[in-house]
């Protein structure tokens, strides 16, 4: 394909990427787009080291015997790759990649309320980074990722403080960008944008910022007292020393249960984007979606001793965790029966983003129902520490963010980068994706019901088919997840120039140009219209999105 | 330099002044057997410098902002909440 024309009719201006070319340019930026996109880079390469670990778990798994490596490097292997989806991709990737590019566009602002946070964010998410890196190439960690105690503290002699100091930092960097949303949606909204005009990608990132905010500290100080006890040995966790290990996961776990809405509900957000704009329909139920996400919030914070079941807490305790668990099920809910009732009658088309968002609520659905089976107290003993529980938890977080994160790269991408991706790839990649997902992390439901222990590098012969089963599947999801970053780069060149608004959609955001430019619109607009005025958009085809 | 901006910083430093202090209170307290109430006299210290730390370095002290108060109040429900639940597994353990 040749290279695109800029067009006659779109007046060539400065954009956000070109307002500036060098190093320095980018590393002292104040634009949160141009924030969003150090993110970006960021965030993949983590993605894909993330990844590599992961791959090098299925290659283990592949056979019974532990022929690639023994049990030291496997723990450490399944640490590193839980560590680095968990702190430095799934956490950050929707609120600091499409977040902090789409939040003050989508309310009509030049930038975030504070800019400079905004930068400092992306410098100590870098420094959190290289230290964790350092962390792997010294020798790595292998407590796992939820950094269990008593272990973490008196048994594992790996570089746990260092691994532990990485999180610490990276919390704050998801601080600073939480503090960043909340204050920029309550005070910066373009004139005539209410609360309830809002787009509920701004929702439920709002919602998000509020876990980010209330959580984040709780996690770090926890981390805090388990390099004291290590360093200092004084009694916090340790019983020997008068501590309570469950103490730990108490603490541990109030963060890191509702961490899950943090990389969840911003993907959320996207698929609530996309199934309007693909319906050509207004949302339905524009409120309930909008206050489900803060309910989750709220309710996510209830919740977190379900992880605890078969840890010894009082049976008291957890019959109460467990009837909360069931209500966090209602507000996710209300999100799946309201996407759903917005597609009926909708005109649909089946463009990249939207094959996304179907795969988001099919995955996610499973993901949340099988959450309850473990929100039930004699189910989730007979599966605790099973692979259910993995296959469970990666269809929400991989299932449900994942996909929600490329539907929204796919259908902002247009925006970001003013260039088409070539639409076939994308829909084989979405396709791939979805098979390779399932192939992966389905049989690990049956392995997990039937006794396979997580967290083990050798199994019995009898759960070999399901596991190479699991490993194909990897493959495929591994080459669905490199072909859009193969695409995406070759459309940075290569592409066909997007217009302002490829698909035709409702929302701030697409009424400026492509890209940006540096203070996103030339005039601050006024808002007079509800969200998702579909009806009053003129429609147009959008299974060939072209650019100009 | 303006009177108000000396005056701010002597009332900082000030306050800065009394946290130390209160530390040192807290280390001194530790060396003295008081019993049961050990975790009650540090506890009630680390709540007074909590206390000066939130009025007067956060600023939520004389803050006309809805937004502060929101925020504020918000934090300590979330505490409430991180307490109370794990109380109800603390204090309704049977091998306790």
């Amino acid at each position: 394909m040749a290279s695109a024309a800029i067009p006659a009719n779109q007046t060539p201006k400065t954009n956000y990427l070109t307002n500036g070319y060098g190093l320095k340019s980018w590393l002292l930026t104040t634009d949160h787009k141009r924030i969003a996109v150090l993110y970006l880079i960021s965030v993949t390469v983590f993605f894909f080291l993330g990844g590599f670990f992961a791959m090098l778990i299925r290659l283990e798994l592949l056979t019974p015997q532990g022929d690639l490596m023994q049990a030291d490097s496997y723990n450490k292997v399944f640490t590193m790759h839980g560590m680095i989806m968990v702190f430095f991709f799934l956490i950050p990737v929707v609120p600091a990649v499409l977040g902090n590019f789409l939040v003050p566009i989508m309310i009509g602002a030049k930038d975030l309320a504070f800019p400079r946070i905004n930068l400092l964010s992306w410098y100590l998410y870098i420094i959190a980074g290289t230290l964790f890196l350092h962390c792997m190439l010294i020798g790595g960690v292998d407590t796992g990722w939820t950094f269990y105690t008593p272990y973490s503290t008196v048994g594992s002699n790996t570089n746990v403080v260092e691994a532990g100091l990485a999180v610490f930092i990276a919390g704050f960097s998801s601080i600073f960008t939480g503090l960043n949303f909340i204050v920029t949606i309550h005070r910066m909204r373009a004139p005539g944008l209410t609360w309830d005009r809002l787009p509920l990608f701004i929702w439920a990132n709002y919602a998000t910022s509020i876990i980010m905010v209330l959580g984040t500290p709780v996690v770090a100080i926890t981390i805090v007292l388990v390099a004291v006890e290590r360093l200092f040995h004084l009694g916090i966790f340790d019983p020997k020393l008068g501590g309570d290990p469950l103490l730990f996961q108490h603490l541990f776990w109030f963060y890191s249960h509702p961490a899950v809405y943090i990389m969840i509900l911003p993907s959320m957000g996207v698929v609530s984007e996309l199934i309007t704009c693909f319906s050509r329909k207004r949302i339905f139920g524009y409120k309930f979606i909008a206050l489900s996400s803060v309910a989750i919030a709220v309710l996510g914070f209830l919740v977190w001793a379900h992880h605890m079941f078969v840890a010894g807490i009082s049976l008291y305790a957890a019959m109460i965790f467990s009837f909360l668990t069931f209500f966090i099920g209602v507000p996710s809910a209300i999100k799946v029966f309201n996407w759903t009732a917005t597609l009926y009658r909708g005109s649909i088309s089946y463009a990249t983003p939207m094959l996304y968002a179907f795969g988001f609520i099919g995955l996610f659905t499973i993901g949340g129902l099988t959450g309850l089976f473990l929100a039930t107290l004699g189910i989730d003993v007979h599966v605790t520490d099973t692979y259910f529980v993995v296959a469970h938890f990666h269809y929400v977080m991989v299932g449900g963010v994942l996909m929600g994160y490329l539907g929204g790269m796919h259908f902002w991408w247009p925006k970001i980068s003013g260039r088409m991706y070539p639409e076939g790839w994308a829909k084989l990649s979405a396709l791939l994706v979805f098979v390779g997902f399932n192939l992966t992390f389905f049989p690990q439901f049956i392995l997990g019901y039937v006794g396979m222990p997580r967290r083990y590098w050798q199994y019995p012969d009898e759960f070999q088919v399901l596991n190479v089963l699991s490993t194909a599947g990897s493959s495929v999801l591994a080459v669905g997840y490199l072909l859009p970053m193969i695409y995406f780069l070759w459309s940075l060149r290569y592409g066909p120039i997007a217009e302002a608004n490829p698909w035709n959609a409702a929302g701030l955001e697409w009424q400026t140009t492509s890209p940006p430019p540096t203070f996103n619109f030339d005039e601050t607009p006024v808002v007079t219209w509800e969200a998702y005025n579909y009806d009053e958009i003129a429609p147009k085809e959008l299974e060939a999105p072209v650019g100009r | 330099m303006s009177e108000h901006a000396t005056s701010s910083r002597k009332f900082y430093v000030g306050i800065g002044m009394s946290l130390l202090v209160l530390t040192s209170v807290t280390v001194f307290a530790a060396f003295v057997n008081l019993g049961p109430f050990n975790p009650v006299v540090a506890l009630l210290i680390a709540t007074i410098k909590a206390t000066l730390v939130v009025l007067f370095f956060m600023h939520v002290k004389g803050a006309s902002e809805k937004l502060t108060a929101a925020v504020l109040v918000s934090g300590f429900f979330f505490l409430a909440i991180l307490l109370s639940l794990a109380l109800a597994d603390y204090l309704t353990r049977a091998w306790r």
